[in-house]
């Protein structure tokens, strides 16, 4: 079925589909459309679930732990503030190995207040123990609600499927909405091992002494490590049944590339068509696309850069003290390369608070990127007004 | 029942035993002995969601449990919610046969985690909310929480300023959210007790349940004296034993004797900087509460 559809509605059909059983949700600008949605398709019977109307996101993503601890599968959706508020539950999800998918619609952290998109309140959330998957479009918004039920129902690990602000959650697009059997034969319903159950009375969650601690700890980062394969896999099975794929990155055009820009979110589909006029041009430039920041694809990085003189990385983020986020990691993973095949690697901060990242903006840091001679090798602020 | 004998209580429980012995409650604690009561009334098919308290360390360690029902311990603030998320998630799978309880300390039911009890209440959300109030935070050393009485030291109350509030009064508040039941209970009245536990398990939606808990190392009591204590909290009417139905039908279910609020106080050391100027106006606090209550329950009964 194809469906024109904002991608806060793309979030709200994948969660159908998804046949999510509980929901428990709080509105916050830009997520509101999402919860506005499914309080629709409950109430008009065409999602069969629980939709907990919470006085608070803390509340909505402990409703949710409660509900995914009886093995309902649970959905929650929040940006900025609201991420931020959840920040104890959301290592509480992880830390208890439980399923539940959010949605995040990337939003600038306050203050000045702000409804506008940026990515630090998603990254803030990084040392938590969820999976990110940043989305490009609406229809990877929806295919990315699906694949993250099926993942985090596999690895038992929480999953955030990430969207910008206002370029994504309220533009709209159409879709191709995959048919509820088609669904159902690719994410199956959930089945909790283990689970809140009066036949088998078990505690969850008690006090944890040192002996035994660290190792919960080691078998998250087990199932981190292995998220990468199954996040692989689930994409490749959802190209079987759907015939569309989106891969944990993308390399884009980078054949002998002599520059590279890296991007993720929203700006990626504007720097396709900047990379696009500038190898038309005969330019050696190309693109990396980042769709799964945690866990972080290392080796695929690693892999796609390898080789490539010079390397941009945009980051729509602020890691204040240090700075581009997403080029903290790049570097972190190239660290160890080879000299000769290890690329210069330049950091670009741009569009935060929702400022627009132009072909003209990413046309500055390509040509940044590939004449570097006046470019700050860590940190270059883009279209800073003076 | 047994046969009474003079001087002693006498009293009604079931028989199913759920909770176990090797659990970690200091000796004399209001919050054990209560817990035991509760899981005699409530029976195997309950699920308990304890946020930080003292119960979430009595529970035992990972990966023992006293409890012998499923125990969700949950964030501080989170005992409300994390039982609607559990209700809700038995609920779509079709399962409505089990008693979702939360069980919560007075700083997570009237402080950290007021909020969502508040919310909870007010959506009438199908739980059974249990507050074992022993007036402060006692599982990181006694610290006052808004149900900390006034004139009690706590260790950030210390005895030259010892709590110049009075306690917030949670029947009442929940009450003004019209649940559908709300009630005042101690372990040293195991029939009205019990009665209520019985009577929460089988009302449908929100239900509050408010039992006075004494804690030895807080108060500086005794332990053979909680049974004591709790029964004097009572009988002075600091503790009156009422409950109110839909926020509106008052019942008071024990005529308090009025005996002097001294007699409480002087078993308690968390009291015994109070002069005697102090315990006049601590009994006129009382008195007035305890007006308040009976002309709540002449109105509204």
């Amino acid at each position: 079925m194809q469906k024109v559809l904002t991608g806060n509605q793309a979030v709200a059909w994948g969660v159908m589909r998804a046949r999510a059983q509980v929901v428990s949700a709080y509105p916050i600008t830009p997520q509101t459309s999402i919860i506005e949605e499914l309080a629709d398709l409950v109430s008009e019977g065409k999602l069969d679930a629980s939709f907990i109307k919470v006085e608070s996101e803390h509340s909505a993503l402990a409703g949710c732990i409660g509900a995914s601890l009886t093995g309902a599968r649970s959905f929650t959706a929040t940006s900025a503030q609201g991420l931020a508020l959840m920040h104890e539950l959301i290592h509480w999800a992880a830390g208890a190995r439980l399923p539940i998918v959010l949605a995040d619609v990337n939003r600038a952290m306050a203050p000045g207040w702000t409804i506008w998109t940026d990515q630090n309140d998603t990254l803030s959330q990084r040392d938590t123990g969820w999976l990110q998957f940043y989305c490009e479009s609406n229809q990877e918004v929806l295919d990315t609600a699906l694949q993250a039920f099926k993942i985090a129902e596999t690895i038992k690990l929480p999953v955030m499927l990430v969207l910008d602000a206002f370029y994504l959650s309220h533009t709209a697009e159409a879709i191709d909405i995959p048919e509820a059997p088609e669904v159902d034969a690719f994410l199956p319903p959930y089945r909790a091992d283990i689970k809140v159950d009066v036949d088998n009375p078990r505690a969850f969650g008690g006090m944890t002494g040192v002996d035994v601690y660290m190792e919960f700890r080691y078998m998250q980062q087990e199932a981190m490590n292995d998220a990468l394969r199954v996040s692989a896999e689930v994409d490749r099975e959802f190209a079987q049944h759907f015939g569309r794929s989106y891969g944990l990155i993308e390399p884009y055009r980078c054949e002998d590339a002599e520059a590279v820009i890296v991007t993720s979110g929203t700006v990626t589909s504007t720097a396709r068509d900047v990379i696009d006029e500038w190898r038309d041009r005969g330019e050696a430039v190309g693109l990396l696309k980042i769709r799964t920041f945690r866990p972080f694809p290392i080796a695929l990085v690693r892999d796609a850069l390898r080789g490539i003189p010079k390397v941009g990385v945009i980051d729509r983020n602020i890691c204040p003290g240090f700075g581009g986020i997403f080029a903290q990691e790049i570097k972190a993973s190239m660290y160890d390369m080879e000299e000769r095949f290890r690329p210069a690697i330049y950091g670009f901060i741009a569009g935060l608070g929702g400022r627009d990242i132009t072909p003209k903006t990413i046309t500055e840091i390509l040509e940044k990127t590939l004449h570097p001679e006046k470019t700050e090798r860590h940190l270059n602020w883009i279209e800073l007004k003076a | 029942m047994s046969p009474h004998v003079p001087g002693q209580i006498t009293y009604d429980l079931p028989e199913c035993e759920l909770m176990s012995s090797g659990h970690l409650a200091c000796p004399g604690c209001g919050a054990s002995l209560a817990m035991r009561i509760a899981l005699k009334v409530f029976g195997p098919r309950t699920v308990l969601c304890i946020p930080a308290c003292c119960w979430a360390v009595i529970d035992g360690p990972f990966p023992y449990s006293a409890a012998g029902v499923p125990v969700v311990h949950c964030a501080f603030e989170t005992a409300a919610i994390t039982a609607t998320g559990v209700r809700h998630g038995l609920d779509v799978q079709g399962v409505q046969d089990v008693n979702v309880v939360a069980w919560a300390g007075d700083g997570g039911t009237m402080d950290i985690g007021f909020g969502a009890l508040s919310a909870a209440a007010e959506r009438n959300e199908n739980i059974l909310y249990v507050c074992y109030d022993n007036e402060a935070y006692m599982n990181t050393g006694v610290q006052r929480s808004s149900s900390t009485p006034i004139g009690a030291w706590t260790t950030t109350t210390p005895r030259e300023h010892p709590k110049e509030e009075p306690k917030k009064n949670l029947v009442e508040i929940l009450a003004a959210h019209r649940i559908p039941y709300a009630a005042t209970a101690t372990v040293a009245f195991p029939d009205d007790l019990r009665r209520k536990l019985e009577k929460a398990k089988a009302t449908k939606g929100m239900r509050l349940i408010h039992i006075f808990s004494p804690c030895p190392p807080g108060h500086k009591s005794l332990e053979s004296d909680s049974i004591k204590i709790s029964r004097l909290a009572v009988e002075t009417k600091v503790f009156p034993l009422y409950e109110v139905e839909n926020g509106t039908r008052y019942t008071i279910n024990h005529a308090s004797k009025g005996v002097p609020v001294q007699e409480y106080v002087r078993l308690q050391g968390r009291f015994k900087h109070l002069k005697e100027q102090d315990l006049q106006l601590m009994q006129q606090r009382v008195d007035r509460e305890w007006t308040f209550l009976m002309r709540k329950i002449e109105l509204f009964s």
